[in-house]
């Protein structure tokens, strides 16, 4: 213990953060070189909980797999399956009910609320403020009754088969939605006067974490990381797909490349959730929400198929080869957080530790959905 | 003989009452963040929860105290008694009423500061210590934090000072005893007409919640990068008494802001003795300060340098060069 | 100078505001149900681990086709039926959940063409020993019935 230490005028040491830390939420190891307090230099190790969903997806047949896909992301499932579902409907040719494609929407865009208000309580929990995250919490209760009344489930939906939904929405649905409305409004105000303009929380975002809209394109960052450094960028618009051409919405971009911009970004997109929301229930068709010959066993073509969608946390894609057999012959998952997520490694250097924190909650980072 | 017995008997119930505050308001504490989040809160050992306290305690004295391999166990197992002996001790000064006071001491206001100062060591011991990379740099942010805010705290005590003509708490009440305007706080009607006294209580409150590690400047225990900070690889009772130790600190912080600006046991309308009175001003202090904890996001350590070196030690050095002015004139 | 000030007096007021939303907020009444002593009704939809549906006989309704078997993605449901001597139709001879491998997904339920499987609303089910999960149906089936 009494050796003598040879001291360099800036000797830096490795703390480990991780796998089982409170800022990471998760299981991920970020290895840091540290000078004081400073940054020097992170590597972000992966794979704690990695549960072969890939592999999983060229043994099981198609209809078995889909459940899976809300396994990857705990927070926004629906919008998983939706993206896995399209694909396979675009590759078996199956066609979707007009009603059908408004309900998925309807979910993917609540859900896409319920995780934005997740992410929100999380992030001013790693900035130190607890009671925002029970209150975003109460919000996301009605969100979570309204779907679990409808799906069954209040996490793990396996709400979305080929062809549909497995279930219609019914008037009482439609109503405790349309009455959320008004309440998530007045909520989002709240949120805004509690935590935006806390001049503790301004002072901690703004001009924090740059990430240039060069960095995020190296990186194929998407979500509110690109569109906070002023990327327009939105796959809802940008390669549109199910019935979002003919909804109205605006895709938030600010050009910060903060955290203020990062998380005014997904603040607004919970009010363009609730818009896109309250105008697809409002051309909501009627109509079966299954074909009427539901495919029972799916054998897609031969060939190469991918698929985007714009989940809570970026741009998810799924890539299907198939070999013309019930088991898909190589099924590749892009997940949005994985791509987000390296990002940390090059935007935290010189960061002190509190702000670098700070930065990877704007990431929104889900870990099964990095390691899949 | 008869003296010395009253002596000991009043620095028992003074560490009793230390005590006594410290572990209930843990349950306070968890309550008022209940209450604020819409949430009950623990309600459920005893009526309203209030045999949460004992049983928590005897849960940490049932655990197992683990010394980390490595860790320097002198200073190890002293860090926690270090930070609760000086706070302790503190409440041995403080007076709750005329008669309700352990023992007067002519130098109170410095003896309170000294013990309080004291605590910090025993952070730092904790931090260094424990052997742990956390422990250490959330023991560096406390040195800072306390070597920052003591400054402007001592300097706003000193306006008081310099106001009361003493440093013995008891005197610096009754000045303020002679009706509700009388208080520090309010400037227009007391002796000095000092208006600055207000901001002198704000300085005073900012300091005594970043003095005590409370949200939103709990740097040493930033949980979101720091895990536990300081108090990382306590376990058992030695948590227990960092944990009773913050708290005896918050309770002392309370107390002084109540006899420096809020006229101590001076009874606005004297409905109840005024013993009572001071006990409302000091925990209606203490619940302000549960509350900003549970609304807050916490700072950061350049912030909160910032804010004492760039606007609280020079408001609170205006504050005094002021405060001597108008001494003079008036 | 002006900007300095101007900082500390709106930053002082962005607190207040922040203070008296959480001051409104500790006067609304309480959003929890506290557990072990309310319990919260399952809604219809909801799925809990699949239990069989009996006859008005109080036989299950299985047939043994054991499309749930090769429904399942995690393949935790094994059942066996036999023919009984001069009877047409199989009968149900044993029907396993292993619940540890069951994900809830309900695709089971949706390959049943014979109304033989449904959710169960149960929700509480903690246990330490693995093989507690290991449900027999059948048995469960006419634990029900007596």
């Amino acid at each position: 213990m009494n050796q003598p230490v040879e001291l360099q005028p800036d000797e830096t040491f490795v703390l480990n953060v991780g796998p089982q830390h409170p800022a990471t939420h998760g299981v991920l190891r970020i290895k840091m070189e540290m000078n004081g307090e400073y940054i020097v230099h992170a590597e972000t190790v992966v794979g704690y909980i990695h549960r072969m969903h890939e592999k999983m997806g060229e043994i099981k047949t198609y209809p078995q797999f889909l459940m899976n896909l809300s396994r990857l992301d705990y927070l926004g499932a629906m919008g998983y399956s939706h993206c896995h579902a399209l694909c396979v409907e675009k590759a078996a040719g199956i066609e979707v009910p007009k009603r059908a494609e408004y309900i998925r929407v309807i979910m993917v865009e609540l859900n896409r609320i319920s995780s934005h208000l997740v992410w929100l309580g999380a992030f001013i929990m790693d900035l130190g403020g607890f009671t925002p995250l029970l209150y975003t919490f109460q919000a996301r209760e009605h969100i979570l009754d309204m779907m679990e009344r409808i799906t069954g489930a209040r996490l793990t939906y396996c709400y979305i088969r080929f062809g549909g939904v497995s279930r219609d929405i019914d008037d009482q649905f439609i109503q405790s939605a349309r009455d959320f409305m008004p309440y998530m409004r007045k909520e989002l105000v709240k949120y805004h006067k509690l935590v935006t303009g806390n001049i503790i929380f301004k002072k901690r975002l703004i001009g924090m974490g740059h990430i240039s809209p060069e960095m995020c394109r190296k990186y194929g960052a998407s979500s509110g990381v690109a569109r906070g450094a002023g990327i327009n960028f939105d796959i809802r618009r940008n390669e549109p797909y199910s019935v979002y051409p003919e909804l109205e919405f605006e895709v938030p971009v600010y050009d910060g490349c903060d955290n203020m911009s990062r998380y005014m970004v997904r603040m607004d997109e919970i009010e363009q959730s609730l818009r896109i929301v309250e105008h697809a229930l409002d051309q909501l068709p009627d109509g079966p929400v299954m074909p009427k010959k539901a495919p029972k066993n799916i054998k897609p073509p031969a060939g190469d198929y991918y698929q985007a969608t714009e989940t809570a946390r970026g741009t998810f894609g799924v890539r299907l080869v198939s070999d013309g057999s019930t088991t898909p012959y190589r099924m590749k998952l892009r997940s949005p957080t994985y791509s987000n997520m390296h990002l940390f490694d090059e935007a935290c250097k010189g960061l002190m530790i509190m702000d670098a924190m700070a930065m990877m909650g704007t990431l929104d980072l889900v870990i099964p959905e990095i390691d899949r | 003989m008869i003296l010395t017995l009253t002596i000991l008997l009043a620095v028992i119930i003074a560490i009793a009452w230390a005590a006594f505050n410290a572990a209930y308001l843990v349950l306070a504490e968890r309550r008022g963040a209940g209450i604020i989040q819409r949430r009950p809160g623990p309600n459920i050992n005893g009526p309203f929860g209030l045999l949460q306290p004992p049983l928590d305690g005897i849960k940490l004295m049932a655990k197992q105290l683990i010394i980390p391999d490595g860790a320097d166990k002198f200073m190890y197992i002293s860090a926690p008694v270090l930070v609760m002996c000086p706070a302790i001790m503190s409440f041995v000064a403080l007076p709750y009423s005329d008669w309700l006071q352990a023992q007067n001491i002519d130098v109170g206001l410095l003896m309170v500061f000294a013990f309080a100062s004291m605590g910090t060591m025993g952070i730092v011991f904790a931090g260094w210590s424990s052997r742990n990379k956390y422990s250490l740099m959330a023991a560096m942010r406390s040195v800072s934090q306390a070597v920052a805010y003591e400054i402007p705290m001592i300097i706003t005590a000193l306006t008081i000072t310099l106001m009361a003509g003493t440093t013995n708490l008891d005197a610096i009440v009754a000045q303020q005893s002679e009706n509700f305007f009388h208080w520090n706080i309010f400037p227009l009607f007391g002796e000095t007409h000092n208006i600055l006294m207000p901001f002198s209580f704000l300085i005073f409150f900012i300091c005594s919640m970043a003095e005590t590690n409370r949200a939103p400047f709990d740097l040493g225990e930033a949980e979101g990068e720091l895990v536990a900070g300081f108090h990382i690889e306590y376990g058992s009772m030695g948590f227990g008494l960092f944990f009773m130790g913050e708290y005896a600190n918050i309770v002392i912080g309370a107390t002084l802001a109540t006899i420096f600006f809020l006229g101590g046991w001076s009874c606005p309308f004297g409905l109840f003795p005024g013993v009572w009175w001071f006990l409302i001003k000091m925990y209606a202090i203490i619940f302000t300060i549960i509350w900003i904890r549970w609304t807050f996001p916490r700072t950061t350590i350049y912030g909160l340098l910032n804010l004492s070196w760039k606007i609280l030690i020079p408001a609170s050095l205006v504050n005094l060069l002021l405060t001597a002015g108008l001494m003079k004139v008036f | 100078m002006i900007n300095y000030f101007r900082e500390i007096f709106s930053g002082l007021w962005s607190l207040f505001v922040g203070m008296k939303v959480t001051f409104i907020e500790a006067f609304s009444p309480k959003v929890t149900v506290s557990y072990p002593y309310e319990t919260l009704k399952m809604c219809d939809a909801y799925r809990g681990h699949i239990e069989l549906i009996e006859n008005e006989n109080g036989d299950p309704n299985c047939v043994c086709c054991m499309s749930c078997v090769r429904a399942c993605p995690s393949g935790c449901i094994s059942l066996t039926g036999e023919k009984p001597e001069g009877g047409k139709k199989k009968v149900l001879t044993s029907y396993n959940l292993d619940f540890t491998k069951c994900s809830l997904c309900s695709a089971c339920v949706e390959a049943c063409n014979f109304n033989a499987i449904e959710h169960s609303k149960e929700y509480n089910l903690a246990s330490r020993n693995k093989e507690d999960f290991h449900f027999d149906l059948l048995a469960r089936l006419r634990e029900r019935n007596q």
